[in-house]
């Protein structure tokens, strides 16, 4: 009836007025967004044993306990964001949909899976100043002695909900974002990486 | 042109880079390296201000935060700033400055008059004197206002960037002298986090001043060795131009970066200033000390300075600061200015010292350049006005402290004074830390700490170089073993190991004088604000006895440098006015900020469109193309209304709420407020946290819910659908959303732990369109596919899955207007997609997309309230005529109990009620309040007040909402709004739904 429709960017617009930089710029940070095929809100008792298998069957991977925490296997990222509750994301490679395979895999389980694919972006900031442009507005302790790869954690930055999560050291983090407060938090980073320069990564 | 004060050589001064500067009108010329005030020295601009009671002429006195008196206009319009410390702004081509607080000019300033009436001006005199006539206070306020400040605040937007950041880290030191930069590099080398701040421009704090060799070789070499270390150390963040300025709990501390202050030209990109919110495991205070002047008449004559002062002008800046010059000093450190005087080319007259005979190191070695020393003497008095010509000198007996025999004239140009050393303790003090009054050191130190800090150096009343040198090694070391880094051991001092012998400083609050000390009123102590000793006398003899209310009552500190120079003297002679020990007396408080912080520092990115997050829908850019004017709800930007053409609101409002009564239009709700819920004990939940039961709601219907909090009041309504028998998804305001949330999970997680249930929020997940009017059905079927959309398979109240435009879709067949509507869920991703090809479906049927104000339009035509508009917290369900929506069977829900309270369940409560006033066409402002009669003598007993009000298009005729006292019984009954005291509006009492009361248009 309808042709198929595309997904829509929340920060597609406010990203594109965003210069990109042929030759390395030293102090700017690269900006992008990173899509993901599958945003999950897992909620689940992991203190029945049965469960854990299960879940670990599903992910391929197990779920990380310890907090603030990610597990990865290829495609699939785990992020710890309570004792019961994971954020599930999966690359646009990644086959199958995850939200299917959690829903029959989960049956019968008191399980709470919820799709937030349209709800939230990822905003990758890479570069050597992007830690300190973190810190402009981010009250946690981002040194890599503390906040390390593989780490993860739900806090504020610019009075926006934000889970951070550090991917390497270049460093490189992924901000997840819920999509109505993207855009605001695009246009504070503009703001903030004044001082460095800001590219659009390609 | 080098100012013709400049000395030839020497100063840390870059000579090759000569700048050009405006003070007062005039031009003048320095070096990079300059401060205002050492340029303004070295051009013999000696009169910079006048002071603030008596505008006498005031000269610079300091070298740093410590300066009471050079405070300038910095700037022009709008980048000007009042109140700038001349001796802590870097100079800057370009840079330009005048006086404050004198007018006409500062050489003649027609208010310094005050000054010869300073008897008849005591402490309080504004208390005593302008408290009658009463009647007068008007016009005296006016005087005294324009005769107060100190300079004018900039009238257009500032146009700098201000910036903030966090930091985190093992080891803060706070000051880069000889202990501080110790500490720093000896935790440096553990490897510990650390970071170094100092307020100058450059690193090395007293060092830069001082003329002296740390092991054989100038201690600026020392410091350049230390910096170089300390710059190759990853971990090791240095930050000059840096002031720490507050100190608070849980080793949180402030520190203001001037990043391009001292620089003419912004490259617009980096802020002008930058405030660090730093925490750190272990503070290492090396603030160092400030010199005490000493307190005799006439001691705030321009040319009177602080010794270490003087020092540092001819040290750090190559300024000859005059031809002949006296030091007067109780103790020896004073000593070394008079070499540094001698070196700089300036006679020294001699060395009043009140000690007999002072036999230290120092002394000693002046005695040998055959400088006179007059030992058990005082300056009683300085001659001169703008200059000094000289001063007179008296004997004084060091027991009896009382001055004696004749005095005589000593002719200088220059009197360099010092009266001791108070560490710097503004930061432990402000840190919780006590103080304690050091009777050998004649000064307050550190005492106990409260928090992870240690001050070393000076400011810990360390006053030998090689015990600071020692100390902040130490320091370093075990602040950075505390943090876990090294092993706790401490390198060796190679800088300095030589101990100078001194004598002991003779305390000396102020210089004595013959007879009542009350009369004594040009012996100053606090030069800012003018406060003389005789002030203090005076208030002791008041009955003033605590020195926070001498504080108050002299002004004593009181000015912008907080009596940095002046309060220890105060305190002093405070206890000697009422024959205590100082130690007794205490000090005032130290308070944030050290030094004054711009509020564009404090403000930082946080203006403009980056003062709150502004949350947007998916579709927002249509409703942006499409011209709409936006309303702000809680974060969220709504379309407020679309007008056409030139449309007024007004009309735009009218056309949208036609349309969709006539035909269909449509509303994008996205920002309605979702929960999931999910979990066995779902219904459970819904029980207690809504008034009504849940238990027969079936898969796939849909019912009303109204939230109160445990007082009862209404606090969030919304629809909530079963979706399965484990899973429902809640709706909530706009605004409410976030913190319904937050209020369910704290029932669940601190109250509820047996209830399973998980929420999520999925507000941003779902784009929420809403099409309303009789049309809707017809659009709906042209790009909906899977669903029967007939009223019998799919009726008022239930909830749908299916494809809409190609897309997964949830439908709820809703209504907040009171027409057949359905609300489409869909991904938000998808949200824009679907909004266009709802549009492109409407056309046929003139689809009128709707903003908020059509929607509370329609919504208070069927009298429906809006939670935070027509309810303010303080609203049972009854008030709102929603007895029905109590289920009264239920054992409990939150804010039960709270319903029966007495004054719940009063029947003259304010109810919600509609009004329809007697002229059709007249529609009462919100917020008017209700009242019984037309005229009365005031006040007017009020009724209540009006919470929504329009004039209805549909119906022709403007319609309000409202709460009147026991409305309910009130229906048809005539009341008055108020507008004003002479113009009321009449209208009657109605039934708040003012169409279609039985419903049937959203039934259809």
């Amino acid at each position: 009836m309808s042709e198929i429709p595309t997904a829509k960017s929340s920060i597609e617009k406010e990203l594109n007025s965003i210069p990109t930089f042929n030759t390395l710029n030293e102090s700017s940070v690269f900006i992008s967004e990173k899509r993901f095929k599958d945003h999950i809100n897992l909620r689940l008792d992991i203190s029945d044993d049965g469960n854990v298998d299960a879940l670990g069957n599903i992910l391929g991977v197990e779920v990380p306990i310890e907090p603030n925490t990610v597990n990865i296997n290829g495609e699939v990222s785990v992020l710890w964001l309570g004792p019961d509750e994971w954020l599930i994301l999966t690359t646009e490679c990644y086959p199958n949909s995850m939200l299917d395979r959690l829903s029959k895999g989960l049956i019968g389980k008191v399980a709470s899976i919820v799709d937030m694919s349209g709800g939230q972006t990822v905003i990758n900031l890479d570069g050597p100043n992007s830690m300190n442009l973190l810190a402009k507005g981010c009250t946690l302790d981002l040194h890599p002695r503390v906040f390390g790869d593989g780490k993860c954690a739900q806090t504020i930055i610019a009075k926006t909900g934000v889970i951070i999560r550090k991917i390497d050291n270049s460093p490189s983090y992924d901000l997840i974002v819920r999509r109505s407060y993207a855009d605001y938090l695009v246009l504070w980073i503009k703001d903030a990486a004044r001082e460095y320069g800001l590219s659009l990564a390609k | 042109m080098r100012g013709a004060y400049r000395l030839n050589s020497g100063g840390r001064l870059d000579r090759d880079r000569p700048l050009e500067f405006t003070f007062n009108g005039r031009i003048y010329s320095g070096y990079v390296g300059d401060t205002l005030a050492s340029a303004l020295l070295a051009n013999g601009v000696r009169l910079v201000g006048r002071s603030f009671k008596y505008h006498r002429p005031r000269g610079i006195v300091g070298s740093g935060s410590e300066e009471p008196n050079a405070l300038v206009q910095l700037g022009k319009n709008p980048r000007t700033s009042p109140n700038q410390i001349a001796t802590q702004i870097e100079l800057y081509d370009g840079l330009s400055a005048s006086s404050v607080n004198c007018w006409p000019s500062v050489k003649f300033d027609i208010r310094s008059l005050t000054g010869m009436f300073s008897s008849l001006l005591p402490p309080g005199f504004y208390y005593k004197t302008f408290m009658w006539p009463r009647f007068l206070w008007g016009l005296y306020e006016l005087i005294l206002r324009r005769s107060g400040g100190y300079g004018v605040a900039p009238d257009m937007k500032d146009p700098d960037r201000y910036d903030k950041i966090n930091a985190h880290c093992d080891v803060l030191i706070v000051g880069s002298g000889p202990a501080g930069l110790s500490a720093a590099v000896e935790a440096g080398r553990t490897g510990a986090r650390v970071i170094l701040v100092d307020e100058q421009a450059e690193f090395g704090g007293s060092i830069l001043n001082a003329n002296e060799n740390y092991h054989k070789s100038h201690g600026m070499n020392w410091v350049s060795s230390i910096l170089d270390e300390l710059k190759l150390m990853p971990e090791v963040t240095l930050l000059p131009r840096s002031t720490a300025f507050g100190y608070y709990d849980h080793n949180f501390v402030g520190v203001l970066e001037r990043v391009t202050d001292h620089s003419s030209i912004s490259d617009g990109l980096s802020p002008r200033q930058r405030i660090w919110r730093v925490r750190a495991k272990e503070v290492v205070l090396a603030t160092g000390s400030i010199e005490r002047p000493l307190v005799f008449q006439n001691n705030d004559r321009p040319g009177v300075m602080l010794a270490s002062s003087v020092s540092a002008y001819i040290n750090r800046y190559a300024v000859k600061l005059g031809s002949s010059a006296v030091v007067f000093t109780n103790n020896d450190s004073a000593y070394s200015s008079v070499l540094d005087l001698l070196s700089s080319g300036v006679d020294v007259a001699g060395v009043i010292d009140p000690r007999p005979k002072p036999n230290g190191t120092l002394p000693n070695i002046v005695r040998s350049h055959g400088v006179p020393i007059f030992d058990s003497s005082v300056i009683v008095d300085v001659k001169g006005s703008k200059n000094i010509r000289a001063v007179e000198l008296m004997n004084i007996d060091y027991d009896s402290k009382k001055i004696y025999g004749k005095s005589h004239k000593l002719r200088c140009d220059l009197v360099a004074v010092s009266g001791g050393w108070n560490p710097t303790v503004h930061l432990h003090s402000q840190s919780g830390g006590t103080l304690r009054y050091d009777v050998s050191k004649s000064c307050f130190v550190p005492g106990i700490n409260s928090q992870n800090e240690q001050s070393v150096g000076s400011c810990n009343g360390t006053f030998d170089l090689k015990e600071c040198i020692d100390d902040g090694i130490k320091a370093g070391s075990r602040a950075a073993y505390a943090t876990g880094f090294g092993v706790g051991e401490w390198s060796e001092n190679t800088a300095c190991t030589d101990f100078q012998t001194e004598d002991p400083l003779c305390p000396m609050w102020k210089v004595p004088s013959s007879g009542n000390e009350s009369k004594w009123t040009k012996q100053f102590v606090d030069f800012q604000t003018d406060t003389s000793s005789s002030d203090i006398y005076i208030a002791a003899r008041e009955g003033y006895e605590s020195i926070q209310h001498v504080k108050r009552y002299t002004t004593l500190g009181m000015g912008n440098d907080q009596g940095k120079l002046g309060n220890i003297n105060g305190i002093g002679i405070l206890a000697d006015a009422l024959g205590q020990d100082i130690s007794d007396i205490g000090t005032t408080t130290f308070r944030p900020n050290y030094t004054p912080i711009s509020y564009g520092a404090l403000a930082g990115p946080d203006k403009g469109i980056l003062f709150d997050p502004v949350r947007k829908t998916a579709i927002h850019e249509w409703h942006e193309a499409a011209g709409a004017k936006f309303e702000n709800v809680g974060q969220w930007k709504r379309p407020w209304f679309y007008p056409r053409g030139r449309e007024f609101m007004e009309e735009a409002v009218e056309r949208e709420c036609l349309a969709v009564r006539e035909s269909v239009g449509v509303l994008d709700a996205s920002t309605l407020g979702k929960i999931d819920i999910k979990g066995p004990n779902a219904t459970d939940f819904l029980e207690r946290v809504y008034t009504n039961s849940w238990r027969k709601l079936q898969v796939g219907q849909c019912r009303y819910g109204l939230m109160l909090g445990e007082d009862g009041m209404v606090m969030d309504d919304g629809v909530t659908a079963k979706l399965e028998d484990d899973h429902y998804l809640m709706h909530t305001t706009s605004s409410g959303a976030g913190n319904v949330m937050n209020w369910l999970e704290l029932w669940l997680q601190t109250e509820w732990p047996d209830l399973n249930v998980y929420l999520t929020s999925v507000t941003d997940q779902w784009a929420t369109i809403q099409i309303n009017g009789p049309n809707s059905r017809n659009l709906l079927s042209k790009i909906c596919e899977g669903i029967d959309l007939t009223n019998d398979a799919f009726p008022y109240m239930a909830v749908r899955r299916g494809v809409v435009a190609g897309v997964q879709a949830r439908i709820f067949r809703v209504s907040f207007v009171g027409e057949l509507s359905y609300e489409i869920n869909v991904n938000a991703d998808y949200g824009l997609h679907l909004w266009e090809s709802v549009i492109g479906a409407g056309k046929n049927y003139g689809i009128t997309p709707f903003g908020t104000e059509a929607m509370h339009l329609l919504r208070a035509e069927k009298g429906y309230v809006i939670v935070g508009q027509d309810t303010d917290g303080s609203m049972t369900p009854s008030d709102l005529g929603m007895n029905w929506i109590i289920t009264k069977r239920k054992d409990d829900f939150l804010g039960k109990r709270s319903l029966s309270r007495e004054d719940s369940i009063r029947t003259d409560r304010k109810q919600l009620v509609g009004l329809i006033t007697e002229d059709p066409s007249t529609v009462i402002p919100e917020g008017s309040q209700v009242i019984s009669s037309s005229s009365g003598s005031v006040p007017v007993p009020m009724l209540g007040h009006i919470t929504s009000s329009y004039m209805s298009p549909t119906l022709g005729h403007s319609i309000a909402l409202g709460f009147v006292e026991g409305g309910h019984s009130k229906l048809g009954e005539k009341v008055y709004v108020s507008i004003n005291d002479s113009k009321v509006i009449s209208a009657f009492i109605s039934n708040p739904v003012f169409y279609d009361p039985q419903g049937k248009r959203q039934d259809v």
